[in-house]
């Protein structure tokens, strides 16, 4: 039972980072129809950029959950500006290309530097420890990326769906022409959820840091998986990158827990059934 | 334009291929006598052929594959299998490698067709992911460690792989089969439909062609011919490894077709031989490999997107009038 419910932890866990990272994804591809192959690397950079802060500058763990995003997020908006946006007039798949392209720059720069094991990132004094529920030990710092989270997703989704900013961002996904035209400066809201979904990756990659170690190629795998997320999900809906995220997550530890040499595979293999039954993924639309 | 002019200019266009073809197979069958190591130019041929097999997906039919690693690995093992455990001869175990590939392009091909563009990218990824996983797994391929030591064995029970020459002439004559049959299905009615299937399918379908089975076709005749590839490379090199079926492999092909040329039929050579070239000068500087890689992408995709072949023949037909 113990075992059980540490799995179901760990899968809590992993599906947080899950729909934290296809949010971003799904975010970005809303409005520049473009799949960002670097958001693993920027994961990475953002743990990175935390254990820079923590060893080099001093800076904590609370600093870096602000700064790493804003400085990664920065980091995406120069890459968007100086040559996505060149792009956007071309088959869609160039932008695929040109992130994959960037994304084996990052990390081969970063394991020249720092090679590819693992350095350890202190768990914040305030988060150490953990709460015996009785049925199980719960540490503290994984109740914490849980929580902040969800927090995180739930308040992505209330703004592009509730909120006036979002509505034109979701205009600007059906017709950025006429939103131009009605005087909101759209190449300006593209640079700016592109940073937005990069900073998302970099908050991720910040939370991971004390769980996984960071690692130059923490972000080259999960980025993977997060793709197949993407296509169960569907990228028709926010909500729906949250759910998939999270869902896929607690079967990937449930999965380690009745057939451990499934785990690995099991996000591909739903991929696939999902791809029969409903092509369009589960939250998705034909477009 | 009157039509006899668009056929004259199309008979000089494929003169000028079919001239072009013969000169790249005289200069490959003498390349050994004019100081190329023979070892390189197996590899390098064994990539041509898996970028070949990967630009009639990617140039002629529109599809980019991010997984097509899964087929020239999963020949591979076979392959190496084959040959090692079940002690087939050379072209049986080659043979089997290949079938193996066409098997999983046909299973895989079936399923990623079912979505377009980006997302067909990301399910060949994902699935090339768990074809990876599985390798990782099972015993046979003995995980990190590789199959090795395959036997090269004889051809036809009569000529003695192990002559890095004859060898060399062997792996010559299978890329150039598959280089010719590509060429002539890209000049068939097929290759014509797929192209137009490439440039507007809602039309192809309007006009009566039925564009899944097309683009199915497509992707197993692709997968095939890169499982060809990898069959021969694994048994050439006496080793099937992981590196084969890892994503980074799968990139490196997206790699040499776009920078040799997408949708050229001399582009995927050409950018096999330069990228293998640079990864063997290079093997000492460990990841900045890597890092050259990643420009070569950003700059090709930002300044150079029709490639080397493209770029010169563009030139060529400016110039030529």
């Amino acid at each position: 039972m113990q075992a059980l419910f540490g799995q179901l932890l760990v899968g809590l866990i992993n599906g947080a980072f899950y729909a934290m990272l296809s949010l971003g994804l799904a975010v970005i591809f809303g409005l520049l129809n473009i799949i960002n192959f670097t958001h693993g690397a920027q994961y990475m950079m953002g743990a990175f950029c935390a254990w820079f802060l923590l060893n080099k500058a001093g800076v904590g763990y609370w600093w870096s959950l602000l700064i790493a995003p804003v400085v990664v997020g920065a980091f995406g908006m120069l890459i968007e500006r100086t040559m996505l946006a060149r792009l956007y007039k071309l088959d869609h798949l160039y932008g695929l290309l040109l992130t994959f392209g960037l994304a084996l720059i990052i990390q081969g720069l970063f394991r020249n530097e720092f090679g590819s094991s693992g350095m350890p990132y202190q768990i914040p004094t305030e988060l150490a420890g953990g709460l015996n529920l009785g049925f199980m030990f719960l540490p503290k710092y994984r109740a914490w990326v849980i929580i902040a989270s969800l927090a995180v997703c739930f308040s992505t989704w209330y703004v592009i769906e509730r909120t006036k900013l979002g509505s034109y961002l979701r205009a600007a996904t059906e017709n950025p022409a006429l939103v131009q035209a009605f005087g909101i400066n759209v190449p300006r809201m593209i640079t700016l959820t592109f940073g937005f979904g990069v900073g998302l990756a970099a908050l991720a990659g910040v939370m991971a840091a004390p769980i996984y170690q960071v690692n130059p190629l923490m972000g080259a795998d999960m980025i993977i998986v997060v793709f197949a997320v993407v296509v169960i999900g569907g990228m028709g809906s926010i909500m729906g990158a949250i759910l998939t995220g999270f869902g896929l997550g607690v079967v990937e530890g449930l999965t380690k827990y009745f057939y451990a040499e499934a785990s690995n595979t099991v996000i591909f293999v739903i991929m696939v059934i999902v791809l029969l039954i409903k092509p369009a993924g589960l939250f998705g639309r034909e477009r | 334009m009157a039509i006899s002019d668009t056929a004259a200019i199309a008979t000089r266009a494929s003169n000028t291929a079919r001239a072009g073809i013969v000169l790249m197979l005289a200069a490959l069958a003498i390349a050994p006598f004019v100081g190329l190591y023979p070892v390189f130019l197996m590899k390098a041929l064994c990539f041509a052929l898996f970028a070949c097999a990967f630009n009639l997906l990617l140039g002629f039919g529109g599809l980019l594959s991010f997984g097509h690693a899964m087929f020239l690995g999963t020949a591979g093992y076979v392959s190496a299998h084959a040959a090692k455990v079940w002690g087939l001869p050379f072209e049986l175990a080659v043979l089997s490698g290949t079938a193996a590939a066409a098997a999983l392009g046909t299973l895989v091909g079936a399923l990623a067709i079912r979505r377009q563009g980006i997302y067909f990218a990301m399910i060949t990824l994902a699935i090339a992911q768990m074809m990876f996983f599985f390798y990782l797994q099972t015993p046979f391929t003995h995980g990190e460690d590789g199959i090795q030591s395959v036997p090269r064995g004889r051809l036809f029970g009569v000529f003695d792989l192990s002559s890095t020459l004859t060898m060399y002439y062997v792996v010559l004559i299978i890329f150039a089969l598959a280089f010719l049959l590509i060429y002539r299905v890209i000049h068939s009615p097929f290759g014509q439909v797929l192209k137009a299937i490439r440039e507007n399918e809602p039309r192809a379908i309007s006009l009566g062609y039925d564009a899944d089975r097309y683009k199915l076709l497509a992707f197993i005749l692709s997968a095939t011919l890169a499982g060809l590839a990898g069959a021969t490379k694994s048994i050439v090199f006496q080793l099937a490894s992981l590196t084969d079926v890892h994503w980074t492999m799968s990139g490196e092909v997206v790699l040499m077709t776009l920078l040799g040329g997408m949708g050229t039929i001399f582009g995927p050579v050409v950018g096999a031989f330069i990228i293998i070239g640079i990864e063997s000068y290079l093997s000492d500087f460990g990841e900045w490999v890597t890092v050259i890689t990643g420009v070569i992408f950003v700059v090709c995709v930002l300044a150079f997107r029709r490639g080397i072949v493209g770029e010169l023949s563009a030139w060529w037909s400016k110039h030529a009038g």
